[in-house]
């Protein structure tokens, strides 16, 4: 089974994030791959070692971006493209539209992604992979097999799970659950450096900077605000209560 | 002079602070508490790989340098002291003198096993009279046919219990002094070979630590590391290469604690303001931030000189006995900025400096570094 796995160098889970100059603030945040798709990677290697075939990981960003590819090498995957824009005005509709144009070049089974990034939050780009590659997608997808031409996941829905089954090739998006990833053995960290890492730009995939224009452009951003302190009601239990009662209705206006 | 990571060892270390701080952070406080080791950890160590970092892969190891492994001895430390020294003594202490002086078949019936983590090593050198003084062993290995028999005891074995391989220094012509020492392989179960008392340590408390008996405990020739005479040479260049990891570890606590100690320094709020805005603790931090870094340094070097094939005795002692000092003088100053709740086993930084203490013992207490470093500068 040939499976292609999306994924997207992300700020740390546990990074403060700070505005400077009106844009997220760069500095002294480490980066890592988007936990979900990391899920998405984990899921993959089950598969290969399964059903045998190969994993490649596809990317779009900056140099910096090689860092995440080789820890999915490291994990496991065969090879890994990382796709330089060489512009940072970009939005989801340029990013799906160069890893539809990077994954069509390659053979695939299976294209496995993270349902979203934890930075932007937006799901959108592995839908918009397979609208433009044509392909069946299930979303949020917590349990999945794969074999002999089709797939049986479960994906999370509204108040509940569904099973479904799909044709293949399709894309899948994970959610959290669907597996646990597993850390990158020493091993596989020394074997991830002798392992093809294409790195290349837009006209290598046949595309020009006016074909993945940003469509959407983000005018602020802002942070939620601070939580204020605390307030300490003082006095004897019913005086006391009858302030907080008081207060919840006229200052935070919640009763 | 090239101060930089590679891209390996910059994914290692990320690797084992990830593995550190979900798999084995949540588990320290209680396995100190107890003291006991939860070995389900050792299990995932070895799946990753961690328990063979610097072998050759056809020895079932990673193929790694020492700069790796320093790194990941101190990633591991810095969360949990007692799993650096699992892996440690495991590394250094049995599998290195194995694949140092090993023959092949030696090798592939011990070394291979332990790489992979399917066996625990161990080194027995320590006795009530011996140690960093390792002519001095009483154990004795007396021939008798193709065999040797040992009898005494060894003492503070860590690893020792659950171990699988033991490096075993003994004695097998008392006359001859160190001359006159050999190393043996002795595996768990060898009739004869028994565990004495666990002890209960100030530190690194969920690591086992064991006497070792042998009574008329018979090991075959074929388990005898490089030749009869060869034991003292085996200790002393084992112990060359454990400071390394020791100073790893040294700094991998000093690391942790002044982490936890920064963190805590901007949240605990006196007199209306964090304690991080008197200068007094922002000295402290300066001073515990360029030590750490000092240590690291002069580990990374001695790591760097021994994947480099150049001598690194002096070197290793040196870090070792820096990075040693700087460990307890930083936990002491953690427990220090965390006050009353440094003091309180609720909080990480006590059980930081009591593992810090061991750093400044085994493997040469910090005055036989000097020792080492004096002999080496004096010559």
């Amino acid at each position: 089974m040939k499976i292609v796995a999306l994924v997207k160098q992300t700020f740390d889970s546990e990074a403060k994030i700070a505005l400077e100059g009106g844009k997220i603030g760069r500095q002294g945040i480490s980066l890592i791959m988007n936990p979900y798709d990391e899920y998405a990677v984990e899921e993959a290697l089950k598969l290969k070692e399964k059903h045998g075939g190969e994993v490649t990981v596809v990317t779009v960003g900056s140099d910096e971006a090689t860092e995440a590819v080789r820890q999915a090498l490291a994990m496991g995957a065969d090879q890994g493209i990382l796709v330089n824009p060489g512009t940072e005005d970009i939005d989801e509709s340029t990013i799906a539209t160069i890893l539809a144009k990077a994954v069509s070049g390659l053979e695939y089974d299976l294209i496995l992604g993270g349902f979203r990034a934890i930075d932007d939050g937006s799901a959108q780009v592995a839908g918009r992979v397979a609208e433009i590659l044509n392909l069946p997608v299930v979303n949020m997808v917590t349990k999945l097999e794969a074999d002999g031409g089709k797939a049986v996941a479960t994906a999370d829905i509204e108040g509940g799970s569904a099973v479904m089954e799909v044709t293949l090739p399709a894309v899948i998006t994970a959610q959290k659950g669907l597996n646990e990833p597993r850390y990158p053995s020493m091993k596989g960290i020394m074997q991830a450096k002798k392992k093809p890492l294409k790195k290349i730009g837009l006209g290598d995939v046949s595309l020009d900077a006016s074909q993945v224009a940003a469509k959407v452009k983000v005018l602020t951003y802002s942070l939620p605000p601070a939580r204020a302190a605390g307030k300490i009601i003082p006095g004897e239990p019913a005086e006391a209560a009858a302030a907080l009662a008081k207060a919840l209705r006229e200052e935070a206006k919640i009763i | 002079m090239n101060f930089k990571l590679t891209e390996e060892q910059e994914l290692l270390r990320k690797t084992v602070r990830d593995f550190a701080e979900n798999e084995i952070g949540p588990k320290a406080a209680e396995m100190d508490e107890k003291e006991d080791y939860d070995w389900s950890l050792w299990d995932k160590m070895a799946d990753m790989g961690l328990t063979g970092i610097v072998f050759p892969e056809k020895y079932g190891g990673a193929e790694m340098d020492y700069v790796s492994y320093a790194l990941a001895v101190e990633e591991l430390a810095r969360v949990d002291a007692s799993s650096s020294v699992v892996i440690a003594a495991h590394t250094s202490l049995c599998s290195w003198p194995i694949y140092a002086f090993g023959n092949e078949e030696q090798k592939q019936r011990f070394l291979v096993p332990l790489a992979e983590g399917k066996k625990l090593g161990a080194l027995g050198l320590t006795e009530p009279s011996a140690g960093s003084d390792a002519g001095a062993v009483k154990l004795t290995a007396v021939p008798d046919g193709n065999d040797y028999i040992l009898n005494g005891t060894k003492t503070f074995i860590t690893n020792g219990g659950k171990g699988d391989i033991y490096v075993v220094v003994v004695s097998t012509d008392k006359a001859k002094k160190h001359r006159g020492t050999a190393a043996f392989v002795v595996e768990k179960g060898t009739p004869g070979f028994t565990f004495g008392k666990k002890e209960h340590k100030l530190g690194i408390r969920a690591s086992y630590t064991y006497e070792l008996v042998f009574e008329n405990c018979r090991v075959p020739k074929e388990n005898m590391l490089a030749s009869d005479g060869d034991g003292f040479k085996v200790a002393m260049a084992t112990l060359d290469g454990g400071r390394i990891s020791i100073a790893a570890q040294a700094v991998g606590i000093a690391q942790g604690a002044y982490e936890q100690a920064l963190a805590y320094s901007k949240i605990r709020e006196q007199f209306g303001r964090p304690i991080s805005a008197n200068q007094g603790i922002q000295w402290m931090l300066a001073d515990m931030h360029t030590r750490v870094e000092a240590s690291r340094l002069l580990t990374l070097h001695s790591a760097y000189l021994r994947d480099a094939g150049e001598p690194h005795t002096k070197e290793s002692a040196m870090a070792k006995l820096y990075a040693a000092e700087c460990s307890m003088w930083v936990t002491v100053k953690a427990v220090q900025i965390f006050g009353g709740y440094g003091y309180s086993r609720e909080y990480p930084v006590e059980r930081m400096m009591r593992d810090a203490k061991i750093t400044e013992i085994y493997e040469g207490t910090s005055e036989v570094q000097r020792i080492v470093i004096s002999n080496s500068i004096l010559r």
